[in-house]
């Protein structure tokens, strides 16, 4: 018996062939060895977080063409980030997670002298917490927590976090958010503490609240409250006041309250990722956003509050007086920022959620 | 068949693309997950690398003990349920007309055609307060109501959002894994024992026990395994069909890479999950070893 032997000879000019394709594919193009930057931006944002004609926009005003791609939370961002940057200029991260980037080096100090729309700030947001001088950040959209509350079945309005951690009134009703510093942040507000804290025992009593009322809850909705609300699965949605804003849209008997206990205010900020291959492009885009005109397209597209008073002073009562978007000064006063608690203290957050729902 | 050794070089010609897929794609990068499962936190992104049991020691606490137990038994349960449906469906193809077979098949790996997300999500729209299943129960439930006088009208059944509907999710994903392997072995399975057990006067249900699950038991296991150990490791479906307490061990691997951002204690989860597979597989082994006819 003949054994048969594949052959495999392949042609010389095949062979050379293949050997330069994979020597193309290996060659790097140098990375400083451009004058000026080619006319492109990699930005980084969450979906349907921006305006509807922005990007094009831009690409009129400074010829820059921006590639978008979007990312769904801050710890996928932080994820992305953490083995070096994939080569994105510009990104959206959320307060609290700015001092860990920052921590990290994942973010890039601004050249505040190439952003001169820095002016348009409302005078509220010229400096933060999470970053004084505004050295990393500029701050792009904010907002509140709340409950999302379906009118034709609340006796009267829910505008108390108790509805949510503290009562059979809506058994089987309610969805909380899913996110350990948020979920249990509020119920430290509902408490009467600060949500920031890190004390142990305020720890202790949130976590044993929450347990105590998870008999009441349906599920914690990591991103779908307002799904749940307006398909009537619940109707209690602990969420971000946008979310409910867009489903109070086609359902009218959707509303949305701050409760009088005060809530987290949150503040999402654009930023430019250190390692960013196309800074000067990415410091044009900041300044445009901070543009009077097209700050106005994009609040009036997704319906956040502005952070850039020029452009509120473009846009009608109907949006400047909604109290959705802009919650009552009293309340705000009640209310607070979350801030980074170092690695220790989100620890604790993370453990006492773990322990939540498992329980 | 030839043997390899005749043709050494042919032979590692053709093993090396597979050889460096698996090295760079499995070995490595599990590799260094099991080293960073020694590891320490010491800074927002830094480890070191202490070779500390610490993270294999905070494993055993009784959270993380419980949780486990959760997904065991939630697993253990999708499994069972799959068996029960699948054995019935395996044999409905094999002894379909030749012509039907293929068409049986093709429906029965369909679902795969579709992403596992978008499948699961659909599962939301027919389960839910308002969905298909609560819709169609609703009508009928409604028109016998109403022949006898419409006193009790219908109350919508609570379908998402608690243990059963994770369950039903697990069950609808990995139901074609049972069934295939089933179908493989009943499809080699000489009939002529079932005729010879029922001749020797063995009633049905008694040649099902005592002929056709011994004969089929390769498949058995094997369709066990392939449905087990995935929807041990399952985050996805708890995280979307499950409720407040709805939490499985890939959920917490998920959040100590993501937002806890404790990468040590993620790999020391995620090995103990590793391990407990190996574990199934050593059994499989040890069924295999005893079981001298039948091959499996």
């Amino acid at each position: 018996m003949s054994t048969y032997r594949p052959k495999f000879r392949p042609s010389r000019r095949a062979l050379l062939q293949g050997t330069g394709a994979f020597a193309v594919g290996l060659t790097f193009l140098p990375r400083f060895s451009l004058a000026e930057e080619e006319k492109k931006l990699n930005f980084y944002n969450w979906d349907t977080y921006i305006g509807e004609r922005t990007l094009e926009d831009f690409q009129k005003a400074t010829g820059i063409e921006t590639k978008l791609d979007l990312y769904a939370d801050n710890a996928e961002l932080f994820a992305k980030l953490k083995s070096g940057n994939p080569g994105y200029d510009v990104i959206v991260p959320s307060d609290s997670w700015i001092e860990r980037l920052v921590g990290a080096n994942m973010l890039m100090p601004l050249d505040q002298a190439k952003i001169p729309n820095m002016a348009n700030i409302d005078p509220r947001f010229a400096d933060a917490v999470f970053d004084k001088g505004r050295k990393y950040t500029i701050p792009y959209m904010w907002g509140t927590l709340g409950i999302g509350y379906n009118k034709k079945v609340t006796n009267g309005v829910p505008d108390s976090w108790k509805v949510c951690y503290d009562s059979d009134q809506y058994k089987g009703r309610v969805s909380l958010l899913g996110d350990a510093r948020t979920v249990i942040g509020l119920a430290l507000k509902y408490l009467g503490k600060s949500l920031n804290s890190t004390d142990p025992k305020d720890l202790k009593q949130a976590e044993d609240l929450i347990i105590a009322n998870k008999k009441n809850l349906k599920v914690f909705a990591p991103d779908n409250g307002q799904d749940l609300l307006a398909s009537g699965e619940v109707d209690i949605a602990q969420e971000w006041n946008g979310d409910i804003l867009q489903v109070m849209g086609e359902n009218a008997d959707l509303d949305y309250v701050v409760p009088t206990e005060g809530t987290q205010v949150w503040q999402d900020t654009m930023a430019i990722a250190a390692g960013a291959p196309h800074p000067d492009n990415a410091h044009k885009f900041l300044n445009f956003i901070l543009d009077a005109q097209a700050g106005a397209d994009i609040a009036k597209f997704i319906n956040y509050a502005t952070a850039n008073l020029a452009a509120r002073k473009l846009l009608d009562d109907s949006y400047n007086k909604n109290t959705s978007i802009f919650p009552p000064e009293e309340i705000l006063v009640k209310s607070e920022a979350q801030i980074y608690l170092g690695e220790d203290g989100q620890k604790l957050f993370e453990d006492s959620w773990t322990r939540i729902q498992a329980a | 068949m030839e043997s390899w050794r005749d043709n050494r070089f042919v032979f590692w010609l053709l093993s090396l693309p597979g050889t460096f897929w698996i090295s760079l794609f499995f070995i490595v990068p599990l590799s260094v997950l099991w080293i960073y499962s020694f590891g320490e936190k010491t800074g927002i992104t830094d480890v070191a690398i202490t070779w500390t049991g610490q993270n294999y020691g905070r494993v055993i606490e009784p959270v993380y003990l419980q949780i486990m137990w959760k997904s065991l038994w939630v697993s253990a349960v999708s499994t069972l349920i799959c068996l029960l449906l699948a054995y019935p469906i395996a044999f409905a193809i094999c002894f379909a007309p030749d012509r039907w077979k293929p068409i049986l098949l093709l429906i029965t790996i369909l679902p795969f055609w579709i992403n596992l997300l978008i499948r699961t999500y659909a599962l939301l729209a027919v389960f839910r307060t308002n969905g298909y299943v609560n819709k169609a129960i609703g009508w009928l439930w409604n028109g016998i109501d109403w022949l006898f006088g419409g006193q009790h009208p219908f109350q919508p059944l609570e379908l998402l959002y608690n243990n059963g509907s994770v369950i039903a999710g697990l069950v609808y994903v990995y139901l074609p894994f049972m069934v295939l392997p089933l179908y493989a072995t009943v499809e080699r399975l000489d009939k002529s024992y079932l005729e010879a057990s029922l001749d020797l006067g063995a009633s049905q249900l008694r040649t099902l026990l005592s002929v056709t699950v011994p004969l089929t038991m390769p498949g058995i296991v094997s369709g066990v395994i392939l449905v087990f150990i995935p929807s041990l490791g399952a985050f996805l479906t708890p995280a979307l069909l499950g409720g407040a307490n709805a939490i499985m061990i890939g959920n917490v691997i998920e959040t100590q890479f993501k937002s806890a951002n404790d990468w040590p204690f993620g790999a020391a989860l995620s090995f103990v999950l590793i391990y407990a597979t190996f574990g199934i597989l050593a059994l499989r082994w040890a069924i295999t070893a005893r079981s001298k006819g039948v091959e499996f």
